[in-house]
């Protein structure tokens, strides 16, 4: 009853009959990392949406910790990390910071937050003078900064360098071990098998393997996640089309 | 309590400072009133209804002012930050909503009072212009409060317009309509066909407003310019709450 997130039954259709999600169940128990992860189009950022109450599902319900997402109390409770476009212009790093802090009541320090998102050196510099590995750990540094103990992460490292990518899973993983219970999508597999305790294979729009690194591996019966990966995206792709 | 007193005044801190530091923003809004008002009201002699041409053109040019800083600091940010996600962001955290409307609304007042401020020393120390304390006041006061119905438009624009031709739109709304509401050029100068049209348009309704403040007798009662404007600011509200249920219609629908 009281993890952090429950899915029960829900689905999401848009407009136009589009299917984005159906029928997923999932509980996300406190102080897990889960990786959601599938192919483009799969329905992972619908089911981030509703989980943050930006989307409404269809049918079935989101629970975060036990509240509708939209009230206040969840979100107090919850960091996020969207696939941001642009950040607006005119705002150094210390003062983007220090705005998303005010949201929350206990917010970490600035400092400890420039130090975990490794921004120490460039907290006067204004976001749109940032690199775009750099601007993604202030995006980071945002979803941080409540100290919440609920960090949903879309694509964290979408568009990042190897090196990049690396030192944000180090963030991330310093986040695992302060006990938060961490989401996140990727396409990334390797990503996924290096943080997660947990992946959840989603395939237009269902969740079609639910299980740790090593399980999904045994259940595709094969060592490999990329393997793994392509053999339950694909069954599932033919038994759509039979 | 005071946490959420801290968020209004942070948004709202930032908000002016980011502004203020787009030097596109900055420009648009002070360069070109003060610009304009150089060229036209200060360096001729002319007179209007027994005004120097400087003082009458200090209330439409006021206007002009006031319209730009409203409509381009909420439409181009909204439209920048709604395209980009950002908006999506601060909707999933706990910002209170409203919080990032109060500190646009203070942060655009601001500018016209800004903009008001540096026209009126401009009128004074180069153009000769003459007002008594009160009318300074009321002149001042009539600008910035008729600015509130131009953010509503721009919170409207800013939902229904895209982000990359946000600054187009607005510039071919604003221009247009500035001339043909009589703000860069007396009303009564402008070939018969406009002078028609002005009375449809909202900014018309704030520049007679501001007129009647320095004495300039308007074709039609006060009441009609403010009830005008009134009946504007709650379309221009309709329409963005319209469009601002529409946006969320789309992910939360």
């Amino acid at each position: 009853m009281n993890d952090p997130i429950r899915l029960i039954g829900v689905s999401k259709v848009y407009p136009g009959g589009i299917v984005a999600v159906r029928d997923c169940t999932l509980n996300v128990p406190a102080g897990q990392t889960l990786a959601v992860l599938g192919p483009n189009g799969a329905g992972k950022t619908t089911m981030i949406r509703m989980i943050l109450g930006l989307a409404k599902p269809s049918t079935g319900e989101v629970r975060v910790f036990d509240r509708d997402p939209r009230d206040s109390d969840a979100r107090l409770r919850i960091g996020t990390m969207l696939q941001i476009a642009e950040m607006p212009a005119g705002m150094t790093v210390r003062e983007h910071i220090t705005l998303f802090s005010s949201y929350y009541v206990r917010p970490l320090a600035i400092e400890e937050t420039l130090k975990l998102a490794d921004l120490e050196s460039l907290a006067s510099r204004r976001s749109e003078r940032l690199s775009g590995g750099q601007r993604q750990r202030l995006a980071f540094a945002l979803a941080i900064c409540g100290d919440p103990d609920l960090l949903v992460l879309d694509e964290p490292t979408a568009s990042l360098d190897i090196e990049s990518r690396v030192a944000l899973w180090e963030q991330i993983r310093i986040l695992k071990n302060r006990g938060k219970t961490i989401v996140f999508t990727t396409h990334h597999l390797h990503e996924a098998d290096a943080l997660a305790d947990r992946i959840a294979l989603i395939s237009r729009g269902r969740i079609v393997a639910d299980g740790t690194p090593d399980a999904i591996k045994a259940r595709a019966g094969t060592a490999e996640l990329e393997a793994a990966y392509l053999a339950l995206t694909r069954v599932d792709t033919l038994e759509a089309i039979s | 309590m005071t946490n959420v007193a801290n968020i209004y005044a942070l948004e709202t801190k930032f908000e002016f400072l980011k502004q203020l530091r787009r030097p596109a923003y900055a420009i648009a809004t002070l360069g070109f009133p003060l610009m304009f008002y150089a060229f036209f009201g200060l360096m001729s002699g002319l007179h209007n209804n027994g005004l120097s041409l400087s003082t009458y053109l200090l209330a439409t040019y006021g206007a002009f002012g006031v319209v730009g800083a409203s409509l381009f600091g909420f439409g181009v940010s909204v439209a920048l930050e709604r395209g980009a996600g950002w908006l999506l962001l601060k909707r999933a955290s706990p910002m209170p909503p409203l919080a990032y409307f109060v500190a646009k609304l203070i942060s655009a007042t601001a500018f016209s009072a800004i903009v008001v401020g540096l026209l009126f020393a401009m009128g004074a120390l180069f153009g000769g212009v003459h007002l008594a304390a009160l009318t300074w006041l009321q002149l001042g006061g009539a600008l910035v409060i008729g600015a509130l119905p131009f953010c509503a438009m721009g919170l409207a624009l800013g939902y229904l317009i895209s982000p990359n031709s946000a600054v187009a739109v607005i510039n071919v709304i604003n221009l247009p309509m500035s001339f043909i509401s009589g703000l860069w050029l007396p009303v009564n100068a402008l070939p018969p066909v406009i002078q028609q049209i002005a009375p449809f348009m909202p900014a018309y309704h704030l520049g007679q407003l501001a007129l009647s403040t320095i004495g300039v007798q308007s074709p039609q009662p006060w009441y009609l310019h403010v009830l005008v404007l009134l009946a504007f600011t709650a379309a221009a509200l309709s329409v963005a709450a319209f469009a601002y249920r529409r946006d969320e219609g789309e992910t939360y629908g």
